[in-house]
């Protein structure tokens, strides 16, 4: 596994680099590891899914490199700089998206563009809050509130408003969830139109097998917690743009599909058959299980 | 074509149907509570009839509808006599000054007994300026509980304490140190306003303290993530974030506190002897002719009256501030 990650990074520059992360979560119990040895390095431009099952601390990783949580061991650098805390360049696109509920929308990504105005003044302001939610097909709404608009909707205005803020890694959490699969679909393929056009940096979670093999560069594959960590990693050689019609009779595509499949519904469940004393442990086999 | 003969016949009757929905939903939200106000006056009247009293038998709904014209009359008489007073001394100045140039008028201010309506237009003003200082205070101070840990931890113990404390054990307290420490040859407001209006602020502060305080700590974590990620400063933090999303809250301490603010007032007034419509109660009280119960009653209602149109006020303040229309504000 350490071999794969070294081949990795040889030909890639450093970017975004995340060394022996490790967090614990102080518990009455004492101490629990959530996270141990996670170490990455992802280059500019790459679009990385992190992928596991419910538990293993995906948004812990994430959170981490957010800024939101801070790192027990090891650390993240990002373009030399050291994380410490949350901030715009490294947005965050939320699970349930997020958005003020009493600002309209347009108001909401005018929030964040105000916040990192660059010199702006306010004619470009204008402009770049219209060119974002251009870049999301939601200029038709502009003067809505987030209750009067659909789960989706929201959804692409809180990625407008992450892209506003010019960042130079978009994360994304999980971010089309909570969605019907048509919408889920539909903003998918929005996604991979805005990061084949501005070329961020993107780490997205998903629970999303075909998700994960669509859009990304590579998939990140995570061990079961508690210690949870990077169990494999896949590079996804396809060519750019993918049409997800296509990829279905795609014989490649296919087989990417089935060795993340086989990740998380055979290795990981062979660990965790071994490891299964604890309850919370317990609880996740079964729901995988079934699911297998 | 049969459906193009059905459906306008359909569409009528739907019509009708929201016709007969609207005008049974117009019943229910006026007639319900004429009803009610109708049983309750009826009891009123069987039940006062059998009340007899040192004072004679108990007002019922006639005697108070009387009296409250009663007092609408003095009112206007009182006043008559007040600009009679004014029209005198203005008179006799200015006859004064015809003789003596050099003579400076003094205005003497009228000094007839304040009427049922000065009383409660004291007693409003009172409550008013007493509410807004507490609020100033609590406002602020519960946003500060709410954003940290540590000020609430050490702020909390105090208002347990206190909370439950009774105004009227306040009083006394209030009464001599107002007495002490307010001293000017030319006091701006008088020592029993001052007593009155403190007594309702410390009534009034805790509620909206502890709503303020449980509102903003009950923020939406995600949305505190994104201020984060925003880095939006303190102050942004809080006018953007914290203000918008603990207004509901915050208004629901804000109506409790104007409501017991309005009972402690009157009760404070009673026991400290302070003009308002308490001292109102309790002179009548005193008084013991056998129209006072009648008068006591018309205060009764008129408390009852000003109090529910308080909180409608800060109802309407509410549906104004807050961007959540849908929210049905009760």
């Amino acid at each position: 596994m350490n071999k794969l990650i070294k081949t990795q990074t040889s030909r890639v520059q450093r970017h975004l680099e995340l060394s022996d992360v490790g967090i614990d979560f102080p518990t009455p119990k004492g101490p629990f590891t959530a996270l141990k040895n996670v170490s990455l390095k992802i280059s500019k431009g790459e679009f990385i899914s992190l992928i596991g099952h419910s538990g293993c601390g995906k948004s812990t990783v994430l959170n981490i490199v957010a800024g939101l949580y801070q790192a027990t061991t090891g650390g993240v650098i990002l373009d030399n700089d050291e994380v410490n805390e949350p901030g715009p360049e490294r947005a965050v696109v939320f699970q349930n998206h997020s958005l003020l509920p009493w600002l309209s929308v347009y108001k909401n990504v005018e929030l964040a563009v105000k916040q990192t105005r660059n010199g702006r003044s306010r004619a470009e302001i204008k402009e770049w809050v219209q060119h974002n939610l251009d870049l999301v097909h939601m200029t038709h709404a502009a003067d809505k509130l987030p209750s009067e608009i659909s789960g989706g909707m929201k959804q692409r205005v809180g990625i407008a408003r992450a892209l506003s803020m010019e960042p130079k890694v978009l994360l994304m959490d999980e971010p089309f969830g909570a969605l019907d699969a048509l919408t889920r679909a539909h903003l998918q393929d929005s996604v991979m139109e805005i990061h084949a056009a501005l070329g961020n940096t993107v780490i997205m979670i998903t629970h999303d097998v075909d998700e994960a093999v669509l859009l990304s560069d590579r998939i990140v594959m995570m061990t079961n917690g508690p210690a949870a960590t990077i169990g494999e990693i896949l590079d996804i050689d396809l060519e750019r743009p993918r049409n997800r019609l296509e990829m279905t009779n795609n014989l490649q595509y296919n087989q990417y599909r089935h060795a993340v499949l086989k990740f998380l519904y055979e290795k990981q469940n062979k660990i965790r058959t071994v490891s299964s004393v604890k309850p919370d442990i317990k609880q996740s086999k079964k729901k995988s299980s079934s699911a297998a | 074509m049969l459906t193009t003969n059905i459906a306008p016949i359909m569409f009528q009757k739907l019509k009708r149907n929201v016709i007969r929905d609207r005008f049974l939903a117009g019943i229910n939200s006026m007639l319900l509570p004429i009803i009610g106000i109708l049983i309750f006056v009826v009891l009123w009247a069987s039940v006062a009839k059998n009340i007899d009293t040192s004072l004679g038998v108990f007002p019922g709904p006639t005697q108070v509808w009387e009296q409250s014209f009663n007092l609408v009359d003095e009112h206007n008489r009182q006043q008559e006599k007040a600009e009679a007073f004014y029209e005198r001394q203005e008179k006799r100045n200015a006859q004064r000054l015809a003789v003596d140039s050099d003579y400076v008028a003094t205005l003497k201010v009228f000094t007839g007994a304040p009427t049922f309506f000065d009383q409660i237009w004291t007693s409003l003003y009172t409550v008013t300026v007493g509410f807004f200082v507490a609020s100033i205070i609590a406002v602020p101070l519960g946003i500060l509980c709410g954003l940290s840990k540590t000020t609430y931890a050490a702020i909390n113990p105090l208002i347990q304490l206190f909370k439950p404390v009774s105004p009227l054990a306040w009083l006394p307290l209030v009464t001599m140190v107002v007495s002490a420490v307010y001293v000017s040859d030319e006091p701006m407001f008088a020592k029993s306003f001052i007593t009155s209006a403190v007594t309702v602020s410390l009534c009034c502060l805790w509620p909206t303290l502890i709503n303020t305080a449980v509102g903003v700590s009950s923020i939406d974590k995600d949305l505190i993530n994104v201020s984060k990620v925003l880095r939006l400063n303190a102050f942004n933090h809080i006018l953007k974030i914290v203000l918008p999303s603990s207004i509901p809250a915050i208004f629901t301490g804000l109506r409790l506190s104007l409501g017991i603010g309005w009972m402690v007032l009157i009760a404070a007034e009673m026991l400290a002897q302070n003009p308002g419509l308490g001292k109102f109660v309790w002179d009548e009280f005193q008084n013991g002719s056998s129209e006072s119960l009648a008068r006591i009653m018309v205060a009764v209602l008129t408390i009852g009256v000003i109090g529910f149109i308080l909180d409608r006020l800060m109802l309407s303040v509410q549906r104004y501030v807050s961007w959540d229309k849908s929210v049905s504000l009760r």
